[in-house]
């Protein structure tokens, strides 16, 4: 009998009945397989509210096939004691001369729908002798809908060109959707997160008249990346525990040598009204490349270049790459990570106006709350951390440093002296951090990335309200 | 940034007040210090080794604050307490004077046998001092800090502090042979010679950091007194002759090292520390050393420096408007003894010893708009006036990544540093021939040479998704290093553009649509002529035989395309074919 057969046999024992109906019982009316009565509810379920079925479970006690065997044929030993001939063997003397087959006689019940009538003892018995087990059915309980008919007919699944043109789309009925289901992703290319991030934070350096630094050069010499920015040879950052010195190339080739000469005055004399810091300055050291270990150096290297056009002009810079660290790696750090750095040269700029700018620019971010606290960083001063009030964590967290660069660095390139340089950086991995909800840096940066999490990664807009983090039973 | 910790009752006692948590950590915030962490011994114990050693150890509540690098002055709890009373007018800052002794002067003779090794030493003796438990560990753990930081870990500067009345100077500060040198060091029950504890300091996690600093010499520095007894073998151990204890009264401190300048400040930071506990306070008597070259020098030096600054530049560099009153009181609250002088608008101002960190005048603005209060500072906009410009290569960067993606390319963002198997071995190519730059100091492997290709990075990404999906298409879009001697450092980044395709058929045809994809995008037609793009058969090691072509663009070779080797493709710890695309994508600007 094909399905719709039987879905409108169905759905006429449903209109004459009370109530409702049991797909196992319609099933063994009809003698049917019940298999082929659920396949019906299932297909008069997809048409909508016709029916509505509600799935019971009940258990019930079945023969296995050697109980099948047995309920017919009788037990093995009654058939063992039936073989024996009249005459008797010489195993005549097994003085069994009758005998009831109890098993025959339970399994008999069971099969005949009388399981209950066995004690439990003796059901477990026998399920020992894997003659029964015991089985759950499943089963429908079948009522009329709200949208009941006995007289059903074929549902379009999907629009198709025919209908459209010859019209036929107006007579059918459709399957409705199911809207609860999942749509099909589209293939599509994804873009980083983490560099996502960088897009925004470029966009927002433009909007507010940052010029990009050029910052295509990892390999720095140590003159650029400490030297000129006033740090000392013998600063810790500068050892090697926690810098990625070169084998080859292992020194700079050329260096700006009248400037470089001011630069060594000015750290092992003094000079520009600094008292220096008093040491032997060696070339050689400031000879070492490195890996750079902050974009600053670039920043030197671009406040150089504007130093030598005469007359200055006011500049605002930024830029946002790779740094490379020789630090010991955890949850948070890696050997590289990009940072993020703004600088603005002009006559007469203050800590005000600092401040101002770091106002401006956090806001960008959707931050607002702001707080200053003193700090020391060997190249600039005033130095300021920037902390921002978290309202996850209900504290102050940093997201970033900042400061005015020292005259020291300043003064020996040939820049004016009424100038100054303010500036700030950040790294560009902690805020995508945040933002994305990653706790392990290696989900985020490198090749073992999880790319599923790229695949479902959000836009990045960073002024707009975060997701509020996952609740215990969505995690 | 060094870290002090403090016991929070001795340092309120001192302070005179008490604070809450939250008070006290407000206060560090505004002086530029950070309550870093509220702890106590047992705690600590328990946390690095469990419960149970920690039973019975000290419950008393420890304060670690956090003091700015330069500030060797707020490195102890004399120190800290000093700086914040003067910052909050309860105290005015003290004078540190520099006494001659009643008697003969202590002198320390300099042998020019120490030039090659450690060349400069400084001294002070510290008279009739009175130690308690709390002060002497105070200043032991302040000479482990200076170590720790301005001495860079002795290397520039180490400390030894004697009981003055065990020893008989005058003293001489020699360099001797190793074997010649014999002595009960600190902590130990007998005499050995100094190559037989650089051999027992292997082993010690303390000392074992510092051998590196004299080990390979053929001379060691060591300072003896008239009797020949050794005050210590700089910068490893001192003698345990003239142990100082809880019990000392007179304290002859030394200081040897390679940095006459930090040598000086260090001794300075000791005495303007703990003189406090002289019995004449601040008071400390002087040392004469006698260089090689005869010349005699009197330290410490305790030098009070004068500087000059006019009150409208500390106004116009904070961006506020105080009288030259004003900023005089802001500065002396921050331990800068400031008047006004001459024509009104002069400050001039008095650098203490313990301040060696200021050496301009930017270092005073600093001080008189941390007085001022950071938060307090009216925030404005600067005028600059300026137009924004995109770094070109950037820009460009920005333009392809996104039409990539549009492509059914996912971005990956793979690591500029590698190990030398990555863009060599496993490529088939020979280290030598890649350009690469080396580091010379890497701790693993995987930061041995700047990658001089994207292809590694990208199979290593693909080798940590293979659960995922099939075909996995990536692609990166970023600098790639080579030696080169035309520039000032001898090496250059080049932007490149690598793509691969990873499924199970090869997919070249969809490696080389993707190039033309690009092409199209960069506005390069096909064809060999007019500034055009052509792919010819070519060859390389990481390519399988027959299926490699070169990419020509605009007259120049700008990269390759084509079906990876198996090799290559094993190597990665991959299973699939797999195509690939690489190319510089600077000659289109």
């Amino acid at each position: 009998m094909a399905d719709g057969q039987v879905a409108e046999l169905l759905l006429r024992r449903l209109e004459a009945s009370d109530g409702g109906l049991d797909s196992a019982e319609l099933a063994a009316e009809l003698g049917m397989e019940h298999q082929a009565v659920v396949g019906a509810v299932k297909s008069l379920q997809a048409l909508g509210e016709v029916i509505e079925a509600e799935l019971r479970s009940t258990k019930h006690w079945e023969l296995t096939a050697e109980g099948e065997e047995i309920a017919r044929e009788g037990s093995h030993e009654a058939r063992v004691f039936r073989s024996i001939p009249p005459e008797g063997l010489a195993q005549s003397e097994l003085m069994v001369d009758s005998m009831e087959d109890e098993v025959q006689r339970r399994l008999q019940l069971v099969r005949g729908g009388q399981a209950e009538k066995l004690g439990e003892k003796e059901r477990s018995e026998l399920r020992k002798r894997k003659l029964l087990a015991e089985v759950t059915l499943k089963t429908y309980w079948v009522s009329k809908g709200s949208a009941f008919s006995t007289s059903i007919s074929k549902q379009e699944t999907e629009l198709s060109p025919e209908m459209i043109s010859s019209g036929s789309w107006r007579d059918r009925p459709f399957k409705p959707y199911n809207f609860l289901a999942h749509g099909v992703l589209p293939d599509s290319g994804h873009l980083h997160p983490l560099l996502k991030v960088r897009s925004q934070f470029r966009q927002i350096f433009l909007e507010m008249g940052f010029t990009e630094m050029p910052t295509d050069n990892f390999i720095e010499s140590s003159f650029w990346n400490f030297d000129a920015l006033f740090q000392p040879q013998q600063h810790p950052a500068r050892d090697q525990h926690d810098t990625f010195f070169l084998r080859d190339p292992a020194e700079a080739l050329q260096l700006p040598m009248d400037y470089v000469q001011r630069v060594k005055r000015t750290h092992s004399q003094g000079g520009y009204g600094s008292q220096g810091y008093k040491y032997n300055w060696k070339l050689d050291e400031a000879r070492k490349n490195l890996l750079r270990t902050h974009t600053t150096s670039a920043s030197a290297r671009a406040l150089y270049r504007l130093a030598q056009k005469k007359p200055f002009t006011p500049v605002k810079y930024f830029s946002i790459d790779r740094v490379f660290r020789n630090e010991t790696l955890d949850a948070t750090h890696l050997a590289e990570f990009h940072q993020i750095e703004g600088v603005v040269a002009d006559h007469g700029l203050t800590l005000g106006h600092l401040m101002g700018v770091l106002r401006e620019f956090f806001t960008k971010l959707g931050i607002t709350q702001l707080r200053f606290k003193p700090a020391y960083n060997p190249y600039t001063e005033p130095s300021m951390e920037v902390f921002s009030y978290h309202q996850g964590l209900k504290k102050w967290v940093e997201v970033g440093n900042s400061g005015v660069f020292r005259p020291e660095m300043l003064l020996p390139m040939g820049l004016p002296e009424n100038v100054s340089v303010i500036a700030w950086g950040l790294s560009l991995e902690r805020p995508t951090m945040i933002k994305y909800g990653i706790n392990n840096i290696r989900e985020l940066v490198g090749h073992k990335v999880n790319l599923q999490m790229v695949y479902d990664s959000p836009l990045c807009r960073l002024d707009a309200e975060p997701r509020p983090p996952p609740t215990q039973e969505a995690a | 940034m060094p870290t002090v910790s403090v016991k929070r009752d001795l340092l309120f006692q001192a302070l005179g007040r008490t604070y809450t948590d939250e008070e006290f950590d407000e206060l560090c915030f505004e002086f530029g210090l950070e309550l870093d962490e509220i702890t106590s011994e047992k705690e600590i114990i328990s946390k690095e080794q469990g419960n149970v050693k920690a039973a019975g150890a000290s419950g008393v509540v420890l304060y670690k604050i956090d003091v700015p690098a330069n500030r060797y002055d707020l490195l102890c709890l004399e120190g800290l307490v000093r700086g914040l009373q003067v910052f909050k007018e309860r105290i005015k800052a003290p004078v540190y004077k520099r006494v001659m002794p009643d008697g003969k002067i202590q002198k320390l003779i300099i042998t020019e046998e120490t030039a090659k090794i450690r060349p400069f030493a400084v001294a002070a003796v510290l008279r009739n001092i009175k130690f308690t438990k709390d002060r002497y560990d105070s200043f032991i753990e302040l000479q482990e800090k200076l170590h720790q930081n301005i001495c860079r870990k002795r290397a520039l500067v180490a400390i030894g502090t004697h009981d003055l009345d065990t020893l008989s100077g005058p003293f001489t500060y020699t360099a001797k042979r190793p074997s010649d040198i014999k002595f009960k060091p600190l902590n130990k029950t007998k005499e050995y010679t100094a190559c037989e504890l650089m051999n027992i300091y292997k082993t010690d996690n303390h000392l074992k950091h510092y051998l590196h600093i004299i080990e390979n010499k053929p001379l060691y520095p060591v300072i003896y007194d008239s009797n020949g007894a050794v005050l210590s073998m700089p910068p490893i151990i001192n003698g345990d002759h003239s142990r100082i204890t809880v019990n000392t009264r007179n304290i002859f401190i030394e200081c040897t090292g390679t940095d006459f300048t930090k040598a000086k400040i260090v001794l300075d930071i000791i005495v303007t520390m703990f003189s406090e506990y002289c019995e004449n306070q601040f008071t400390v008597e002087a040392a004469e050393v006698v260089f090689p070259n005869g010349k005699s020098h009197t330290f410490p030096e305790l030098a009070y420096r004068k500087e000059m600054v006019r009150a409208d530049l500390i106004n116009k560099k904070v961006g506020i408007r105080e009288t030259p009153e004003n900023l005089a009181k802001l500065l002396t609250r921050m331990y800068l003894k400031s008047e006004v002088i001459g024509d009104g608008n002069q400050i001039e101002i008095e650098i203490p010893p313990t301040r060696a960190d200021i050496i301009h005048a930017c270092d005073i603005v600093e001080d008189a708009a941390i007085a001022y209060g950071y938060n307090n500072i009216q925030m404005t906009l600067p005028k600059t006036y300026t137009i924004a410009n995109q770094f070109p290569l950037n820009k460009l960067t920005e333009l392809l990544r996104h039409d990539m993606a549009a492509a059914g390319f996912t971005e990956a963002l793979t690591f500029a540093l590698c190990s030398q198997e990555d863009i060599a071995d496993k490529l088939g190519v020979d280290i030598s021939a890649t350009k690469a730059v080396h580091i010379s100091n890497p701790k693993t492997a995987e930061f041995q040479v700047a990658r001089t290709t994207l292809l590694p990075g990208l199979l290593k990404t693909i080798a940590a998704n293979r659960k995922m999906p099939l075909p996995l298409k990536l692609f990166e879009i970023s600098d790639i290093v080579i030696k080169d001697s035309n520039t000032d450092v001898g090496a250059k980044n080049y932007r490149h553009l690598c793509a691969v395709y990873y499924n199970k058929n090869p997919g070249f045809e969809i490696i080389h649509g993707l190039l033309d994809r690009i092409m199209q995008l960069l506005d390069v037609p096909p064809g060999e002529d007019k500034g055009g793009y052509v792919i010819k058969a070519s060859e390389g090691p990481a390519f399988f035989p027959g299926r490699c072509a070169e990419i020509f663009a605009r007259g120049q070779s700008v990269g390759k395309l084509g079906v990876l080797h198996p090799d290559v493709i094993t190597k990665f710890e991959l299973t699939m074919p797999c195509s690939s695309l690489e190319i510089n994508i600077g000659p289109f600007l």
